[in-house]
């Protein structure tokens, strides 16, 4: 069971002018339609935040009809009210109002998929028997229409004892108006009538109710008779009469035998839904769409295969390819900013806090936005057409084979560009043990970020001699490539057999129709996924920016600024024009070098040069390393700084310094086995705060983050101290 | 009892049958049930991913993908065409 109850949470408030009429909860199968529809309904008046204690979003909006205002509480996707999934479990807790921090809904909004009256009916007569004022939202009428399915809604609502039913295509907003008012109405509606399916049931929840101490509704003895007394009916127990509580476990004998009480359970519904169906459905020739058409051909295993292919390539290309000039514009509109904040405001400290510290770790933290924005923007698409499903149907031998599930693919080839937004793909995983090994392989996927770094190493000390038809700089490129691929999948085999040991989950995975996403849904989530990630991610990386730019501005060198001064006369006497420029930021360069030497954080690079040591690195290496850790393409920086070019320095300028930097008695510090240590510890290390940020918010504890610290750079310091060794011997 | 040893993980593409008996024991095989797989439900092999694995069915209407390690725990009586 989760572990809801220990942790308490301040419940989200929403501020609306006008009164709180009621809160209604919207309640569905998952696909049913049900978030496209929360949204049309409450449009940008929502706010997410989580459940208390767990990682699953709680979505609630305010849906305006009038001067009333009225609360609709968006829940995960449910099948049944005999919750297996987390997900599952949180909307049931909620519509039984047994969940911390959110009250008992006043009344139900049932979401009915058209063209899947079977699974929704399932769930929709279980809602019934709550008995809480319920509206149903027919969605989907449009592609049932072109499916060939005809409802008689009529009929319909006569079979589900007379409660209002609104067809409505939440995609064109056709029928909206009307589901307003029907929802507005909710609080004046009378408890729906009681649908009998289990006669048997009904009669053991009878006897269960005589003598109890307070009054208990069907729906709770129901619960207690199909699951038993479990942490989460125990409420409902104690209404019960002490006789009553002793009978339970005889009543649930004498009802189902040795057949599973959720077995017995879905036949009997399930046979009713098909009486109900014969009566309220029928079918007509489906009309040919495009929809169907692309369905059939997807269908087959190899086109479908090779449309996976390309659909990622696209994907993948574009992550890449349309995010680099917007990166590179942040880049420097980042640097134009700092470089007139020092104009400003001079080389003070308050003047460095806010140029290097506050705008360039603000810098580092939206520098993700392009990325994130664009491959969620597809992941949502993708979402809502109903292909991440079939992506994941596509890829789950392959996954399999590897200790994860379909649906592990899609986070796992994101994480290519960016772990952040990867890692934050891992929701559409059910499977808690999946869902965590998937986050720790994730981060050893070469990212974006890993990128700079191999091409300036690379290209400095690895020759560009050919091997057979390929270069050997590109050959190591495409190694460190697949040494992050191996590393992940060695990673989530092995978590899964040893911390995260257990059974298979089921693969049940329900492939919706190919659907046209609505575009006001998809910037909705949009808007959505980069508040989360601003306010959650940034914060940690702001702080732990400002934490590195002061390490590397104090304690201030206070003999540097004479002896600058007075080399800046000399020059000034010798020289003039480009060459006194020339000169003026040469001084400067060294200055900076001197004082990133005798700040606390060259001192730490001094510090644990031991260490480091015997992977062949030197201070300045180690220093630098040190500096990265809160974000990986930082190292470039402090190298150019320390070596004593400047932080804006060019690869070719770099290079030459990293060639010819030696140890004290001469011997050059970049051998090629080191370097090729490094390029190991840098493709295992976790140099990345925003990572680490994710991966405390969607595990929702400490523990997940640290070990993958930990794990990922015990591996890299493993990996450059053999490769160093067994080079150099 | 047993219906010639059909199952789900027997019936060929674009074969129907109605599902006969189920060997509920399993927790994941209920998990199936309460998404519809239960006796006298009409399913229809769809489609499969590369090497016959996952499957999809149609169910009413709906695509369902099952594992073929699950998809032989519910006997099926399959549909004769023409029916």
């Amino acid at each position: 069971m989760t572990k809801r109850s220990e942790i308490r949470i301040p419940t989200t408030e929403i501020h609306v002018a006008g009164r709180l009429a009621a809160s209604i909860a919207v309640v569905g199968n998952p696909n049913s339609g049900k978030s496209t529809l929360f949204n049309r309904l409450t449009g940008l008046k929502q706010k997410i935040g989580n459940y208390p204690g767990v990682t699953v979003e709680k979505h609630v909006g305010i849906l305006k009809v009038d001067d009333q205002a009225i609360e609709l509480v968006d829940l995960p996707g449910t099948h049944s009210l005999s919750a297996h999934s987390l997900e599952e479990h949180i909307a049931v807790d909620v519509i039984f109002g047994r969940m911390q921090g959110t009250k008992k809904p006043d009344g139900i909004l049932a979401v009915l998929d058209a063209t899947n009256l079977y699974q929704g009916l399932f769930l929709v007569q279980q809602l019934l028997e709550l008995r809480l004022p319920t509206v149903i939202a027919l969605t989907m009428t449009d592609a049932a229409d072109q499916s060939g399915i005809g409802i008689d809604i009529e009929e319909l609502r006569k079979q589900l004892g007379g409660v209002p039913i609104c067809p409505v295509v939440a995609t064109s907003g056709t029928g909206l108006e009307s589901l307003r008012k029907a929802i507005a109405g909710i609080p004046d509606l009378p408890p729906p009538e009681r649908i009998i399916v289990w006669p048997e049931l009904s009669e053991a929840a009878r006897r269960l109710a005589e003598g109890a101490r307070e009054p208990i509704r069907f729906a709770e003895l129901e619960r207690l008779l199909l699951d038993g007394a479990i942490d989460a009916n125990r409420p409902f127990l104690e209404k019960l009469s002490q006789d009553a509580r002793d009978r339970l476990e005889a009543e649930r004998d004498s009802l189902f035998g040795i057949e599973p009480p959720v077995a017995r359970d879905a036949r009997i519904r399930y046979a009713w839904v098909r009486e109900v169906l014969a009566k309220v459905q029928h079918s007509a020739p489906p009309f040919y769409s495009w929809r169907t058409r692309v369905t059939a051909f997807l269908n087959r295993p190899i086109p479908g295969t090779i449309g996976l292919f390309v659909v990622m390539a696209i994907v993948f290309q574009a992550v890449f390819a349309w995010a680099t000039p917007l990166m590179d514009l942040i880049d420097s509109a980042a640097l134009a900013l700092g470089a007139s904040v020092t104009r400003t405001f001079g080389d003070g400290a308050l003047a460095s806090l806010i140029a290097d510290g506050v705008i360039a770790g603000v810098g580092s933290v939206v520098i993700f936005l392009p990325q994130i924005l664009i491959l969620f923007l597809f992941i949502i698409l993708l979402e809502d057409s109903g292909y991440l499903a079939r992506a994941a149907y596509l890829m789950d031998r392959a996954m399999r084979s590897v200790g994860l599930s379909g649906q592990s693919i899609i986070p796992m080839i994101s994480s290519f560009a960016c772990a952040v937004p990867g890692i934050m793909a891992t929701r559409v995983i059910p499977n808690r043990r999946d869902r965590i090994a998937t986050i720790l392989a994730a981060p050893f996927m070469t990212c974006s970020a890993r990128l700079p770094v191999y091409a300036l190493l690379i290209a400095a000390f690895v020759p560009a001699t050919k091997v057979g038809f390929m270069n050997l700089q590109g050959l190591v490129l495409f190694g460190l490539y697949l040494f992050g691929i191996v590393a992940g999948i060695l990673t989530a085999l092995l978590i899964r057999k040893t911390a995260l040991r257990g059974p298979k989950p089921p693969f049940a995975l329900m492939l919706p129709e190919f659907r046209r996403p609505n575009l006001q849904t998809v910037l909705i989530q949009l808007l959505g996924r980069a508040k989360v990630f601003l306010y959650r991610a940034g914060t940690v990386i702001f702080a732990v920016a400002v934490i590195v730019w002061s390490l590397a501005y104090y304690p201030r060198a206070d003999l540097l600024a004479p002896q600058v001064g007075q080399q800046r006369s000399i020059a000034a006497y010798t020289l003039s024009g480009e060459e006194l420029a020339a000169e003026y930021q040469r001084i400067d360069n060294v200055a900076a070098a001197a004082q990133m030497e005798q700040s606390w954080l060259g001192r730490a690079g001094r510090f644990v040069e031991p260490a480091f040591a015997p992977l062949g690195w030197d201070w300045r290496v180690s220093a630098a390393v040190i500096a990265g850790f809160p974000a990986r393409e930082v190292v470039i920086a402090v190298l150019g700084t320390v070596y004593a070019v400047g932080d804006e320095a060019d690869e070719v300028t770099l290079s030459s310094r990293l060639k010819t930097s030696t140890w004290p008695d001469g011997r050059p510090v970049f051998t090629l086995p080191m370097v090729i240590g490094l390029l190991i510890f840098y493709a295992c290390c976790l140099q990345c705060a925003a990572t680490l940020a994710v991966i405390r918010r969607e595990t929702n504890s400490w523990r997940w983050p640290i070990f993958a610290w930990t794990y990922m750079t015990a591996i890299g310091y493993i990996g450059a101290l053999l490769a160093f060794q067994l080079g150099s011997n | 009892m047993a219906i010639n040893g059909n199952t789900l993980a027997t019936l060929k593409r674009g074969q129907k049958g109605i599902i006969k008996s189920v060997d509920a024991a399993d927790p994941q095989v209920q998990r199936l049930m309460v998404l519809g797989l239960v006796e006298g439900a009409e399913v229809e092999h769809a489609s499969s991913a590369i090497g016959g694995d996952p499957i999809e069915f149609r169910l009413f209407g709906c695509g369902i993908s099952l594992r073929q390690e699950h998809a032989k725990y519910f006997q099926v009586a399959p549909v004769v065409a023409g029916d």
